[in-house]
């Protein structure tokens, strides 16, 4: 599946510019809020109509001012998970989980309700009325409902934003087995550093109504730091390597070394992506000593950035991987850092915890 | 039982229930359109539109009375018109009292069902659109059902009001027992009367226990109405 986005529209003061193609998978628009995420999501879905340009999905045109094409939200298959839900608050979760699919021709109907409901882990909540429900409930009964429409591609507007950290992680695992199980490409708008880098295939970044970065997450990530005050940081791909639920932590593989993080739901051999800041490591030349820090990756300095006025960015590439770290300008003095130079890059385990 | 109430009084409350439905009924499609255009439409002369809804409310029943008289008498236009394509004739007849009746209660039936459709959240009708539904199912399966509590009390209101009808409906249909004369023209027979005190005052007690019912019908919606606006 292909997104190819060209539109304008202005909205009042505000100019909205975008320009994006974008493959299969989970597509960030990655912001802050007011960049004009959501009136490009709303415009993807035929909630609002741009005032020029076109968006073709896999071929089909679902907006085109040049041709006059117009095709309503209602007949263009595209699910929409809102930020608060919006269930229907006549209807009983069953009802609005089959809204969609009641609508949605046999003949193009995939997945089933039984499917749907099990892998969101919904069955015990068909008979309530949605004023019933917890935030995090809420939620996932929306993304079952916007999956049992059969859609061609699922747009996510900050589905987490409303939730607090724990049903935050309660749903995050829902998603992730939505983009390997179901292969749905999915736009997902986020304004939150860790949701993007735990779920996201490409990131756009968002800026002022105009695509300010586009690529792979690792290096949008990367190049966050020399576009503005973003945290900076850098997104590493590792391998669950043992789960200890009773120390509270999770043993991650890495090329780079063995990584201890606060305990993380998923089975042993899932692929994770995990988020380390800039300003969370230590560089350390040779081999340190007894350190409380766990984490002990072996890098290579690629570069050194011009950072701020106290300190530099120094670009590390662990196990092929780029990675970030953050050390004062008299550190990098002190410790002769330049490129090529191999150092242990280390990380406190408990600042990996924005997962 | 029916010694309480002599046969006329009877069919003055009969016709009373009547009436009242008849013109609640039959005005509840046209309340509903009307008060989904007031409450969505953008179009020149809404406030226009607006007034001339409110103007029963305002205006002196005996005027709106009078004015239903000279559009619907027999002679009137629209009169002539309904009797020749429908053969449905309005003056002195039981029709014309519901028609009065639902003319006088037509702006609070409006009144109610608008502020309920300004109420309803219009994000649940696009997520409606994002599932698959075009404008006619948005409507149907998710405006109307939302609007249900007011359209409810808006029912309940008209219902009241021309349950109580009097000015109106006396001036357009007159005061003929057994076809134009409800509840409230039979009072003001009975009071004109010598002997009639004491049946004037078995309808009023009836009429009172009416207008009960009905206000803690409608209080009981009312009640509905906020626990569902409250998911």
């Amino acid at each position: 599946m292909t997104l190819s986005i060209r539109i304008r529209k202005q909205l009042g003061q505000f100019a909205l510019d975008i320009a994006l193609e974008t493959g299969p998978g989970v597509t960030a628009l990655f912001g802050r809020s007011g960049s004009g995420k959501t009136s490009l999501v709303n415009l993807i879905a035929g909630l609002a109509k741009p005032d020029q340009g076109r968006i073709v999905l896999d071929g089909r045109t679902l907006v085109d001012t040049d041709r006059s094409i117009f095709i309503p939200a209602g007949k263009r298959r595209i699910g929409y998970v809102f930020q608060e839900g919006r269930l229907f608050p006549h209807l009983s979760v069953r009802s609005n989980l089959l809204y969609g699919r009641w609508l949605t021709p046999r003949a193009r109907r995939w997945g089933s309700l039984d499917e749907v409901v099990e892998l969101l882990g919904i069955g015990a909540l068909m008979a309530r009325m949605p004023r019933d429900l917890s935030g995090g409930e809420k939620q996932r009964v929306a993304i079952g409902r916007a999956l049992l429409a059969s859609p061609d591609c699922l747009l996510m507007d900050e589905p987490l934003a409303a939730l607090d950290r724990e049903r935050k992680a309660e749903i995050l695992p829902f998603i992730e087995r939505l983009r390997d199980a179901k292969r749905l490409p999915i736009v997902y708008v986020s304004h939150s550093v860790e949701e993007v880098a735990r779920l996201a295939d490409t990131v756009a970044l968002i800026e002022g109504g105009r695509v300010a970065a586009l690529g792979p997450v690792g290096d949008v990530f990367a190049q966050l730091d020399a576009i503005g005050d973003w945290e900076a940081g850098a997104v590493l791909e590792a391998t669950v390597l043992a789960q200890d639920p009773e120390a509270g932590v999770t043993r991650l593989d890495h090329p780079a070394g063995s990584l201890v993080v606060p305990y993380i739901e998923a089975p042993v051999g899932k692929r994770l992506r995990i988020r380390i800041r800039a300003r969370d490591v230590t560089l350390a030349v040779g081999e340190p000593g007894r350190l409380s820090v766990r984490n002990r990756l072996r890098a290579r300095i690629v570069a050194i950035g011009e950072g701020r006025a106290h300190d530099v960015g120094v670009r590390l590439d662990v196990g092929g991987e780029p990675m970030l770290a953050r050390v004062t300008r008299e550190a990098a003095r002190d410790l002769e850092l330049a490129p090529g130079l191999p150092v242990i890059a280390l990380v406190k385990a408990v600042a990996l915890d924005g997962i | 039982m029916t010694d309480f109430l002599s046969p006329e009084e009877w069919t003055a409350i009969w016709l009373s229930l009547k009436v009242s439905s008849v013109a609640t009924l039959v005005s509840l499609p046209f309340g509903i359109a009307i008060a989904l255009i007031l409450a969505r439409g953008r179009f020149y002369g809404r406030t226009l539109l607006d007034g001339f809804v409110h103007l029963p409310l305002v205006m002196p029943p005996v005027v709106t009375g009078y004015l239903l008289l000279l559009a619907f008498g027999r002679k009137g236009p629209l009169g002539a018109f309904f009797e020749h394509t429908f053969g449905l004739v309005f003056a002195f007849r039981w029709t014309g009292a519901a028609l009065a009746c639902g003319v006088m209660g037509f702006p609070l039936m409006v009144r109610a069902i608008r502020l309920s459709i300004e109420n309803i959240d219009r994000r649940l009708e696009q997520a409606a659109s994002t599932l698959g539904a075009g404008r006619l199912l948005v409507f149907l399966t998710v405006t109307l059902p939302l609007t249900l509590p007011g359209i409810l009390a808006g029912v309940v209101l008209s219902f009241a009001r021309a349950l109580g009808e009097f000015g109106a409906t006396i001036t357009f249909v007159s005061n003929i027992p057994g076809q134009t004369q409800t509840v409230p023209s039979a009072i003001y027979a009975l009071i004109q009367t010598p002997d009639g005190d004491a049946a004037a005052l078995r309808l009023t007690v009836i009429s009172i226990a009416i207008s009960l019912a009905a206000l803690v019908l409608s209080e009981f919606l009312a009640r509905r109405v906020t626990k569902g606006a409250e998911a």
